[in-house]
This record gives C-alpha cells, sequence and structure tokens, in this order.
C-alpha cells in the first residue's frame, strides 16, 4: 500500500503540491526518514529540512520523528500557522 | 438573571446542553482575548452577544483601513482609533449588558500573569510566536483553558489546551518554541476574509463550551482547515514528555 503524504499551510504553498502518494521508499522505516528522503529532492523541499518548525502525524495522530512507518499510512506534514 | 435576560438568552437556555445553569455560568464568565484583529473580531462579537459576563479585549494597535476587510469589530469611521475602544463600542452596541474592559498594550510579563490570572478562559487571537508563547505559558502557569487560533492565506488552524486539567498538553508540545519560524504576516501574505470569521467563531464556540462545561472541547485535537478547498483534519496530540512548559506546572503541582 502506497503511503499518503498531505501538506499543509506555507509548505503546501512552497512545494506547489497538497499530497502525493508513493510507495514506502527503500530504507525508509521511521517518520524521520521519510522527512529526509522528501528533504533530499531539494530546492523547495528544503521547507522539510532539520529545524524548521514542520511536525508531522501519522494516521491523522501526532507523531514523533522515530515513530515507525509500514506504507500505507497517511501522513501530514504541517507547520504552525500565526496570524490573527 | 432578571426577565431580559431569560429572553435573550432564551434560545441557549432551551438548548438542554446549556440550560439555565449553562447561562448562568457564562453571564459569571469573564474571558481574555488577546487580539482584537481578524479572529478576535468575531470570536468577541459570539462571546458578547452570548452574555460572557466581562470580556477582556488586548491590543495595541489602532485600526486601519486594511484591517475592514476582515476585522468585523471595526468600521469605517473607527479607522485611526484604538481596535480595543473601536471593539469595545462594536460590542456595547451588540449587548449593553456586557461589561468590556480595554487593554491598549501589547499584554506580555507581569500584565499577562494577572490577566490570565483574573480569566476564567484565555483566547489567543494573537498573530505572533513570541506572543503565543508567552501566553501559552501564563495559561499553564495558573492552569486557565487556553483556545488558540491562527490564520493566514487560505489556512487556519485551532486548537484548546486545556490547562486546568493537570496532564493536559500545551501549546509548546504541539508547537515548540525556538524552532526556525517563519514568521508570516497578513500584510505580505493576505488573508481571506471569512477565514478570520470561520476561525474566530469556532474559539468562540470552544470558549462558551469551556465555561458552561457542555460537550467535547478540541482539547488535544488540532483543527487544520485548508479553506480553499474547504477541508478540515482532525490531528489528535498528547502532551510531549519533553516538553519544558510541561515539566515546569508539574514541578509546581507537586
Ligand atoms: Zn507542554
Amino acid at each position: 500500500m502506497d503511503l499518503k503524504i498531505l501538506y499543509f499551510a506555507s509548505l503546501r504553498e512552497a512545494l506547489g503540491r497538497g499530497e502525493e502518494s508513493l510507495p514506502l521508499p527503500e530504507g525508509v522505516t521511521t517518520v524521520g526518514q521519510l522527512r529526509a528522503y522528501l528533504h533530499a529532492r531539494g530546492d523547495a523541499w528544503q521547507a522539510l529540512g532539520e529545524g524548521r518548525n514542520v511536525r508531522a502525524a501519522v494516521n491523522q495522530r501526532m507523531a514523533r520523528s522515530d515513530d515507525t512507518l509500514q506504507g500505507g499510512e497517511e501522513v501530514a506534514f504541517f507547520p504552525p500557522v500565526t496570524g490573527g | 438573571m432578571n426577565d431580559d435576560q431569560l429572553l435573550r438568552y432564551s434560545r441557549h437556555i432551551l438548548l438542554p446542553e446549556i440550560g439555565v445553569e449553562g447561562q448562568e455560568a457564562i453571564l459569571a464568565a469573564r474571558a481574555l482575548i488577546v487580539g482584537a484583529g481578524g479572529l478576535g473580531s468575531p470570536a468577541a462579537m459570539y462571546l458578547a452577544a452570548a452574555g460572557v459576563g466581562t470580556l477582556v479585549l488586548a491590543d495595541d494597535d489602532t485600526v486601519d483601513l486594511t484591517n475592514l476587510q476582515r476585522q468585523i469589530l471595526h468600521s469605517a469611521e473607527g479607522v485611526g482609533r484604538l481596535k480595543v475602544e473601536s471593539g469595545r463600542d462594536t460590542l456595547h452596541r451588540l449587548n449593553p449588558l456586557a461589561r468590556v474592559e480595554t487593554r491598549a498594550l501589547r499584554l506580555e510579563g507581569e500584565a499577562l500573569e494577572a490577566e490570565v490570572a483574573a480569566a476564567d478562559v484565555v483566547l489567543d487571537c494573537s498573530d505572533n510566536f513570541a506572543t503565543r508563547h508567552a501566553i501559552n505559558r501564563a495559561c499553564a502557569h495558573h492552569a486557565r483553558p487556553l483556545v488558540s487560533g491562527a490564520a493566514i492565506r487560505f489556512d487556519g488552524q485551532v486548537s484548546v489546551f486545556d490547562l486546568r486539567q493537570p496532564d493536559g498538553a500545551c501549546y509548546h508540545c504541539l508547537f515548540p518554541e525556538g524552532e526556525d519560524v517563519e514568521e508570516v504576516r497578513c500584510a505580505v501574505m493576505g488573508v481571506f476574509a471569512p477565514l478570520t470569521g470561520i476561525v474566530g467563531a469556532t474559539q468562540a464556540a470552544e470558549a462558551l463550551k469551556l465555561l458552561s462545561g457542555c460537550g467535547a472541547t478540541l482539547d488535544g485535537r488540532l483543527l487544520l482547515l485548508d479553506s480553499l478547498s474547504m477541508n478540515w483534519r482532525s490531528v489528535s496530540f498528547g502532551r510531549d514528555p519533553a516538553c519544558p512548559v510541561c515539566a515546569e506546572r508539574a514541578r509546581a503541582q507537586a
């Protein structure tokens, strides 16, 4: 089963897409590794770099970078929004 | 409640989840609203109309023509006035029974602590991370429920941190401070007018539920709204064991 990846707010804006599906990439077993894999695409994907304020949720539950992925999950990446 | 109040609030009283008891709790409550802009406008208007006894409006800004596209507390004749004064006048027109206190300053330090300690519920309608984290720390310190909203472009976020609960998560658990933050402002990025209404009205709904004790709040859930596709997503979260704000709370409670 493919991963369904969702991007929110300024991330969606920066990446020019709100979602994508892909098979669990080779060597990726955790949320942090998925983020690093996506970050390595370069250019706009720098927005997912380490230290950037982006949180991840797996199947609509907040996840930590060492939480494991098996494929088939819905992974959402989102930054905090601040405007009032 | 007198006859006028019984009539004015009858459509709340008719709701069994609220009733006379819930409405009494709303009338006795004091709500602190930090920010009288896009989110603070609808939040304050619904809370005033619904009968919240005392509203404290805090904002150091004045009304600008560019605010009027979405900040419905203010109108054309208010341009140049303090937002809290323009807001107070609007709220009094909506409900002369509501007491409105104005704080024409950027709430921080001792003043923030005192206002949070005096409030029954705190609505974060501010526009920057520093203020959001300061409000969160004060709410954690004084065990006050925090209703947090944010809106920019077409994107909204809203959540509740019920810090009356000893093991409730806080804003810092969700979005840690100190990471590289991209401060985006409406002045640069734009904001979809009714998005602020949707998020601000949601904050008012959560505040009224917290005050009257009805329903289930957004405590432990973050709602993400993409108003361009009008999709809502809910993400559940718990306390971050590494959160320094919660560690401080635990020390204070021990
Ligand atoms: Zn915390």
